[in-house]
């Protein structure tokens, strides 16, 4: 579906992404992690045509580059880490944003399936009661909501997700990545999402890319790269251990004292 | 909150067009020499069915002044309206317009140019200031976004009114200098700087016609991808929109828009910044609805403004781009205020 194929982006001299390959089939959910300035932002950004690179990015056999921008938002849907929306847009004006790129295709089905599609991305969503209300009186949660909905109206077979939950708490984390998990059991899908949680990228995806410094260290099933062996080395930790140490004595304390009461 | 239509009704066109001309009326009517409604209304259906106009003050008033001078003020406020609303969207910045930026004193500069070196085209005496305006126009934002971007990519209120500032200041002297030196050629620097429809001719009010109806049409050709700009480029990139298309085709729109307005009626500041503004506030941020309303609203706006200036201290006239200068610095500190509360 998405084959990523020797990629360099340099700013200046530098590579902020050196020789990266990989490649995404149907029903796959890439988790591409790193420490910051590992440059896996900059990799959805090449893909999107919002930086220059050098290398190709073939999507279905064809070269991205050849594509017309609203060809490309056919098929390849992005949700950013943060929106600054600087006007009182309704909900449903941003999320109808998401169907321009069907809106003037003669087989898209006309206005009718655009009002549809846009309805029915605001109810998976959640969002459908608040659909006249302006985003700017919404929460950092329900704005991402918006633009999920938004990404859904879009209707691409491949979502890329830039840190979509990194400002959000436990709640909306959760919300967002379980509708993505029900959007990805359509066939036909796929799912690469950057990402700084590691126990997000290992609860949801099933691939991994590890990067560091811009190039890439490992990638494989998540099982494989997300393993202490290959994420120590990069984070200059001992990644498991300090998970442990977070969570794993808050958990047991939790289980006591719930087995006491009981 | 109430479901906001998608697209401006005809019953809204209707009462936009309504406040329109009803404005318009008032403008020919009240001036240093009141003319009664009636009368007005008389010489204008004399003119239309070609029966002979009663030989009186209010036809050698109407018709070869007051009309032109309130045709050229009406669509001189659409059409910088228009430029203001479409560059406030594209820059996702409310306080983005011609003035703030710097474009129009820059057309200025092309203007002054164009008259104190001469460049003219054959058959057509009027073309050469306004081809320099509108290229200098461009050059302008050219130069403004460039800076601005290279300096902070998010485009920050602060940088663009900085940029704007100094670049508004830079082009001002150099237009000074050449005016100084081209002795009577060049109209007062008052014109250039606060601007006047005074002796605005029907060919003046055709040009601006024609302006607008090319660019207006571009820009409400536009509206979706401006409302995509308007809540961010990035966004407008992942929907589909072809940024760099989009961007040159409003820049080029916005600044013939400006410099054909700027070399009829010199710099009338902050039309394009208030009127999209307050339009916001009744028709909301969608251009489908904002564009339309825009145009209504611009061309009230400077009628008023007009009138203002020419009935304050009667029989003395104040330069229009007073007037809209005073209204346009306080609501630029409001918005500013909001922006920066946000």
């Amino acid at each position: 579906m998405l084959k990523v194929k020797d990629l360099v982006v340099s700013y200046g001299t530098k590579a902020v992404v050196d020789h990266v390959s990989f490649q995404v089939q149907e029903g796959d959910w890439l988790m591409i992690v790193g420490p910051n300035g590992a440059g896996k932002s900059t990799i959805l950004n090449a893909i999107t045509q919002g930086v220059d690179y050098q290398g190709e990015v073939l999507l279905n056999g064809t070269d991205i580059r050849r594509k017309k921008a609203i060809e490309r938002a056919r098929e390849v849907g992005v949700l950013a880490q943060r929106h600054h929306v600087g006007y009182e847009f309704t909900v449903e004006e941003i999320v109808r944003l998401g169907r321009y790129a069907h809106s003037s295709h003669l087989l898209a089905g006309g206005k009718d399936a655009d009002e549809a599609a846009v309805t029915h991305a605001l109810q998976l969503t959640g969002m459908d009661e608040k659909r006249h209300q302006s985003i700017l009186t919404l929460s950092g949660g329900e704005q991402q909501r918006t633009f999920l909905a938004q990404v859904f109206a879009q209707n691409p077979p491949l979502l890329l997700l830039d840190e979509p939950t990194n400002h959000l708490d436990l709640v909306y984390q959760k919300q967002v990545f379980e509708l993505i998990r029900e959007w990805l059991k359509t066939p036909g899908r796929a799912v690469v999402s950057v990402v700084h949680d590691l126990s997000l990228a290992k609860a949801f995806g099933n691939r991994a890319l590890l990067m560091e410094h811009g190039k890439p260290v490992v990638q494989g099933s998540v099982e494989e790269v997300l393993s202490s062996k290959r994420l120590d080395p990069v984070y200059g930790m001992d990644v498991c251990d300090w998970m442990q140490q977070m969570l794993g004595q808050w958990i047991s304390e939790e289980k006591e004292a719930n087995e006491d009461t009981v | 909150m109430k479901k906001r239509p998608e697209h401006f009704r005809l019953v809204e066109y209707l009462i936009f067009a309504g406040i329109t001309l009803v404005t318009m009326c008032a403008c020919i009517c009240i001036g240093s020499v009141d003319i009664p409604l009636r009368e007005t209304l008389l010489v204008f259906k004399n003119a239309l069915t070609g029966a002979p106009q009663p030989q009186n003050l209010a036809v050698s008033i109407i018709l070869p002044v007051r009309l032109p001078r309130v045709l050229c003020v009406a669509l001189s406020g659409t059409a910088l309206s228009l430029a203001g609303a479409a560059m406030q969207g594209l820059l996702k910045n409310p306080l983005a317009d011609g003035s703030t930026l710097g474009v129009s004193s820059g057309a200025s500069l092309g203007a002054v140019i164009a008259i104190a070196f001469g460049i003219t085209f054959p058959q057509l005496p009027f073309a050469g200031t306004m081809v320099l305006a509108i290229v200098f126009a461009f050059l302008s934002l050219m130069i403004i976004l460039g800076l601005s971007y290279k300096l902070d990519y998010s485009l920050s209120t602060n940088t663009i009114i900085l940029i704007g500032v100094i670049y508004a200041m830079f082009v001002s002297s150099a237009m000074n200098v050449i005016i100084v030196f081209s002795g009577d050629k060049v109209k007062d620097i008052t014109f250039w700087t606060m601007g006047s429809l005074q002796s605005a001719s029907y060919q003046n009010a055709l040009v601006l016609a024609v302006a607008l109806v090319v660019c207006g049409g571009i820009l409400f050709g536009n509206a979706t991808e401006l409302n995509a700009f308007a809540v961010g480029e990035d966004n407008a990139r992942h929907v589909g929109v072809d940024v760099k298309k989009t961007k040159l085709t409003v820049l080029i729109t916005v600044s013939v828009l400006i410099g054909v307005c700027v070399s009829i009626g010199g710099t009338i500041s902050f039309v394009g910044l208030v009127t999209p503004h307050m339009v916001r506030m009744i028709a909301g941020p969608n251009h489908k609805r904002l564009l339309p309303a825009t145009a209504f609203g611009g061309a009230v706006f400077l009628l008023l403004a007009d009138l203002v200036a020419r009935v304050l201290l009667r029989p003395l006239e104040l330069p229009i781009g007073v007037v809209t200068s005073l209204v346009g610095a306080l609501v630029f500190i409001f918005i500013f205020y909001q922006t920066r509360k946000r």
